[in-house]
């Protein structure tokens, strides 16, 4: 190995209640760009957390505040919820609970902002693994693509499959360990038919709210997401049976 | 598609006014307005509910009115629920229909109340979905991976995962 490819700064942030990974793969110091992505998640997580009263989102869901009087970020985020739940046919919502929460399609764009943030600073290879979903950008190595394993959602120290690539994302929807359900929309109860549903795509954001969806949908995702030019989805139900979608590939 | 995307989006509009959005022209772009294909009265999914907003042109009007639904101030006629059911839409998956619940101004729920369940062409997902055997997992170390993607983990939960253990590496 050179010293190129040994290249690898590595920073973990504990923020919206999981921990950040950023891992940057250019040789140099990037620990002024580091602290950018990281000032960037917390403003994201003041904003738009269900879980802080003072937030925007909050504020607004009482009534206390106009969407256009919030955070301009605010009315990007819902009208980009507001346009997955279109193409989810209603499966993504941001009120899977009758209440304002955009969580589903939040961290992924922050993450994916967060990547765009690295490569204005000049970092170009790099990943951002925020909670689980990813946005890859560039290469792992000078000529080595991202390899990325989709937990087993049966035991987590195992990986079920990998994809790898350059210049992609990978978001994973599953039961999350600290016990939270993803709702069915359409049903107000837990999504059940699945163990977890991952998204390939260019985008965290779609690839992110769209795992969401896939994990709502069930099987149907894989007929869904056809439509999706760019995104596949790979399924894997409680049993342990994997499927994935006719343009899903291991090397993208 | 489409129809699914216009039929949402003016059933949305509750939403949509609440976020005070500027105009439908991204997600179903340059799509004229929806016929609704099953008259909402003869839909079933809709009965109990107000019809009083199902109308078409009220649903599909974006902008119109009711922009300060998240102002506090404007308790005056906001202060009862009220049930907003929008056109029910086929698709070619089967019905869409989506209900929206406004309490003293803002929304607080968004219902799908008809959507394609018991579909026969549920069928072809088994021929697009090719299930495989339970793959012999690997372990993370003879995988090489460089990242972990799975359900969203705890701070705490991130401690003793994959992902740690692979950014401990590069600490």
């Amino acid at each position: 190995m050179t010293s190129i490819e040994r290249s690898r700064t590595v920073r973990v942030e504990h923020c919206m209640g999981t921990a950040f990974t950023i891992d940057v793969r250019d040789p140099g110091g990037w620990s002024a760009a580091i602290a950018d992505v990281v000032g960037w998640l917390h403003r994201v997580d003041a904003v738009f957390s269900t879980y802080q009263p003072a937030s925007d989102i909050n504020r607004i869901q009482r009534g206390e505040l106009r969407v256009e009087d919030a955070d301009p970020e605010v009315g990007l985020v819902l009208e980009l919820c507001a346009r997955v739940q279109v193409t989810t046919g209603g499966a993504f919502s941001a009120m899977p609970q009758g209440r304002l929460d955009p969580t589903g399609l939040v961290k992924g764009w922050a993450v994916e902002r967060a990547s765009l943030l690295l490569r204005a600073h000049g970092a170009v290879n790099h990943a951002i693994n925020g909670g689980g979903d990813l946005q890859l950008s560039g290469e792992a190595a000078p000529g080595r693509p991202w390899v990325v394993g989709i937990s087993d959602p049966a035991d987590r120290s195992r990986i079920a499959r990998t994809v790898a690539g350059r210049d992609f994302a990978v978001a994973t929807s599953g039961v999350a360990e600290r016990g939270q359900h993803i709702l069915d929309p359409f049903t107000a109860r837990p999504a059940a038919a699945l163990a977890s549903a991952s998204v390939v795509g260019p985008s965290l954001t779609f690839a992110d709210a769209y795992a969401t969806a896939a994990f709502v949908l069930g099987r149907q995702a894989l007929r869904w997401i056809e439509d999706l030019d760019g995104y596949e989805a790979l399924l894997i139900e409680a049993g342990g049976t994997v499927s994935a979608s006719r343009g899903w590939r291991a090397e993208r | 598609m489409r129809r699914v995307a216009l039929a949402l989006f003016s059933t949305v509009t509750g939403l949509v006014m609440l976020l005070n959005f500027k105009t439908h022209s991204t997600g179903a772009a340059g799509v004229p307005v929806a016929t609704s294909t099953t008259d909402p009265g003869n839909n079933s999914s809709s009965a109990g509910t107000s019809n009083a907003a199902t109308t078409p042109g009220a649903a599909t009007t974006p902008g119109a009115a009711t922009t300060p639904s998240t102002v506090p101030s404007s308790a005056a006629s906001t202060s009862a629920t009220k049930t907003v059911t929008g056109d029910a839409v086929d698709t070619r998956w089967g019905p869409v229909q989506v209900q929206i619940t406004v309490r003293n101004g803002t929304i607080t729920a968004v219902t799908a109340i008809e959507y394609p369940r018991n579909n026969p062409r549920d069928e072809q997902i088994n021929a697009y979905a090719i299930p495989q055997l339970n793959q012999e997992a690997l372990s993370a170390k003879s995988a090489s991976i460089d990242m972990v993607s799975g359900a969203t983990y705890t701070s705490e939960g991130y401690l003793g995962s994959l992902q740690s253990a692979l950014d401990k590496a590069g600490l």
